[in-house]
């Protein structure tokens, strides 16, 4: 339906777009992520044809956009803008009716009340129409734009920024309405800021960076992909969301890049905390043994650190004892945090020269191990937790 | 159907309104005539074009002139009531082709302020603010202090002068091909500053005719005759239903130039031809009248208090209110100390006090 083939723009001297290829099918929901200034508007507005590309095409179901009228161009593709304020107030039916534009002759006034009325009953904004656009909330506007959009039956929807203005619940009705509509057969292509919501509701995700496109594919993927911590400047960590079951980023653009290593024993929200604590103050964290499946195991996968994992509701094998003893016997500092640290035999060799730290950071703690009573420190909350640590590495 | 009903409804009424402003209007004077002597006599002057030839008129300067062409337009008049001749030339010769003039800017300007302020998505915009009103007192102010003979004279000078002075301002504030509105807005107001120093220039020499120059200035209709409501009135007519066609793309302008695109209007187009439509207009009703402040601001403000921002009733309503507050303005002036008191005065007199009021009451407080 869309069609982008090598792309170039400069606006003022700048190259905004510099080489973009892609296409948005039919009854996809595709989202367009990238940093502030990667050129996402600029990209949408040659969609519509408010800009002509420098070089490279674009295309709506295979006609060029600078071939067609600007009439011809919003039968086939609505714009949904990231708000308007409209100087005089207009009432939402009107705005909404407005869509029709490139329906209908100049000079017939008469109004259009079944596209205009099935537009706003989509978007659920007839008991607005009445209401002044200028009264009504962010999300009821947001919702009365999208109708004006249905209102011109287009084949594609562009979206800039929608959720951008609203509340968790609007956003999330929103970008649900658009996907719906997208499941009705029409294609659309969408800017949009928060990564998760995008993941959340997108069919495919483009990374967009400095003009170019980074990555592309299934949500996951590229929330995965290093391009997309490389484009934002951010470390990233990807993990999925229990709730919704879609992927979710957070990002850390201010992890210090720290020497040292520590290990940390015990799942459980005590281990959860500890490798939390002692990952985002920019450590290399290793984990284990903790049973697969605990909170601590998924969050050292997600963050992608070296865990070592045992059968649920097992003592840990051989194998996996060893494993963990000689990740300990490697770090600066080894932090007892959560049940399970109990496996782990200090009086190894390769572990009994390594500080040990006791933590104890909600959740219950590490239960008395054999080999104990050598510990280092004992600490109760992170901040203590991190200057212990701090201590085994400069002592 | 919804708007279209309302529009026709509110388009008769004020039409309505106008039509008994003029009579009242035409019944009050020095002299004063009683409804039925007023009704007949304006029957009598209903006339229609039966005969179009050339007649030859001079243009030049000072003494160097040469003849060109000018339309000669016969009428006839069909009715012949009853009435007084003294009566007859009272209201035909005298007091109508004043109060008609008076409509027929008065419609001009509230067309064209209603366009302007949608245009500028400002209230506060009126027809003037691309420079039309400095251009034409130029013009005009110019041909008072240094007479040239033209055979529209004043008028012509005014009128071309409005129009260089728009599309100056318009071709100032384009660049590649895109006029953008708050350009368009600024490169006004500079060229209205520096028009304004040429004006106060000619005044310091224009000697005898500085008392004419101020009271045209002023806005006036003293002097008018069927003549300026025959060059007027056709013109004015035809551009407000060249506007009246646009009103749907400039509703559709007011979300703004993005969104407008967006919904399939070609932007720049439709900008350059509400541009020159509406300072045509306007054009051509300072050139009769002089420069008329408050009605192009403040009726559109008021009508749009009362019928909503779409513009397919705004534009026809504003249009007839300002047609019917200029004639009562200048029944006012008529009645004013002396005989050449400006309706430009009363407008304002009459209409800022009444602006602060509605700001007052809040009924005016945003864009």
């Amino acid at each position: 339906m869309i069609r982008l083939d090598d792309v170039a723009l400069s606006l003022g001297g700048t190259d905004v777009l510099d080489g973009v290829s892609l296409s948005v099918a039919a009854g996809e929901f595709v989202a367009l992520v990238g940093p502030n200034g990667a050129g996402k508007t600029t990209l949408l507005r040659t969609v519509n044809g408010l800009l002509s590309p420098d070089t490279g095409g674009v295309t709506l179901d295979g006609d060029r956009v600078t071939g067609l009228s600007s009439r011809a161009v919003s039968r086939r593709v609505a714009t949904v803008p990231q708000d308007t304020h409209v100087g005089f107030s207009f009432t939402a039916e009107q705005v909404v009716e407005m869509g029709r534009t490139p329906h209908r002759s100049r000079l017939d006034w008469t109004e259009d009340t079944d596209a205009v009325g099935a537009a706003m009953e989509r978007t659920e904004t007839r008991r607005l129409r009445e209401r002044s656009v200028d009264s009504l909330s962010g999300g009821e506007r947001q919702r009365v734009l999208l109708a004006r959009a249905l209102a011109q039956e287009p084949d594609a929807l562009l979206l800039d920024e929608p959720t951008a203005s609203l509340d968790v619940n609007h956003q999330v009705q929103v970008l649900r309405l658009v996907a719906n509509l997208a499941d009705d057969g029409r294609a659309a292509l969408a800017a949009i800021h928060d990564l998760d919501l995008a993941a959340r509701f997108c069919d495919r995700l483009l990374l967009l960076s400095n003009g170019r496109i980074r990555a592309r594919g299934p949500p996951a993927e590229v929330l995965a992909d290093p391009k997309l911590a490389d484009a934002f400047g951010t470390e990233t960590a990807v993990s999925r969301d229990r709730v919704t079951g879609t992927p979710r980023v957070a990002a850390f653009p201010d992890r210090p890049d720290r020497a040292g290593q520590v290990h940390v024993l015990g799942g459980g929200a005590g281990g959860v905390a500890a490798v939390r604590t002692l990952w985002q103050a920019g450590y290399t964290v290793t984990v284990g043994p903790v049973p697969e499946g605990d909170v601590a195991a998924s969050l050292a996968t997600d963050l992608g650190l070296r865990v070592v994992t045992a059968p649920p509701f097992e003592r840990p094998g051989t194998r996996e004892r060893e494993l963990a003893a000689r990740l300990a016997g490697k770090a600066d500092a080894v932090v007892m945090a959560g049940p399970g640290a109990a496996g782990v035999e200090f009086d190894a060799d390769s572990v009994a020269a390594t500080p040990r730290i006791r933590a104890t950071l909600g959740g219950p703690g590490p239960r008395p191990a054999r080999g104990d009573g050598g510990e280092t420190a004992v600490v109760e909350s992170e901040r203590a937790l991190l200057t212990a640590v701090q201590n085994c590495l400069s002592p | 159907m919804r708007i279209l009903f309302r529009t026709v409804l509110w388009s008769t009424a004020l039409f309505a309104a106008l039509v008994g402003t003029v009579l009242a209007s035409t019944m009050f004077g020095s002299v004063s005539l009683d409804a039925g002597t007023v009704v007949r006599a304006m029957l009598n002057t209903l006339a229609y074009p039966s005969d179009v030839g050339l007649d030859s008129g001079q243009v030049g300067v000072g003494e160097h002139t040469a003849g060109v062409p000018v339309p000669d337009v016969s009428y006839t008049q069909p009715l012949s009531f009853d009435v007084d001749r003294t009566d007859q030339i009272i209201v035909e010769k005298v007091r109508l082709p004043r109060i008609v003039l008076g409509a027929v800017v008065g419609f001009a300007l509230g067309t064209a302020g209603a366009v302007m302020q949608g245009f500028f998505k400002n209230p506060m915009a009126d027809p003037s603010i691309i420079g039309v009103s400095s251009g034409a007192a130029v013009g005009a102010v110019a041909t008072i202090a240094f007479p040239v003979t033209m055979p529209f004279g004043l008028q012509t000078a005014a009128f071309v002068g409005a129009i260089l002075a728009a599309f100056g301002v318009y071709f100032i504030a384009t660049q590649g091909g895109r006029t953008p509105v708050a350009t368009l807005l600024l490169a006004g107001l500079a060229v209205q500053t520096f028009l304004g120093a040429g004006v106060s220039y000619l005044l310091l020499n224009a000697g005898e005719g500085l008392e004419e120059a101020i009271l045209w200035l002023m806005g006036r209709l003293r002097y008018s005759n069927w003549g300026d409501v025959g060059s007027t009135l056709p013109f004015v007519l035809l551009l407000f239903i060249v506007l009246l066609a646009y009103a749907r793309d400039l509703n559709v302008m007011l979300l703004g130039e993005e969104d407008a695109h967006a919904l399939g209007i070609d932007v720049e187009r439709t900008k350059r031809l509400l541009l020159a439509a509406s300072a045509l207009v306007t054009a051509a009703a300072v050139a009769v009248a002089g420069i008329i402040g408050f009605v192009g601001l403040i009726i559109p403000h008021i009508m749009r208090l009362i019928v909503g921002p779409d513009h397919r009733i705004l534009i026809p309503t504003s249009a007839l209110a300002g047609a019917t507050f200029l004639v009562l303005a200048d029944t006012l002036a008529r009645a004013g100390p002396g005989p050449a008191m400006p309706v430009g005065i009363v407008t304002a007199a009459v209409g800022a006090p009444f602006f602060l009021f509605l700001l007052r009451r809040r009924e005016v407080h945003a864009l």
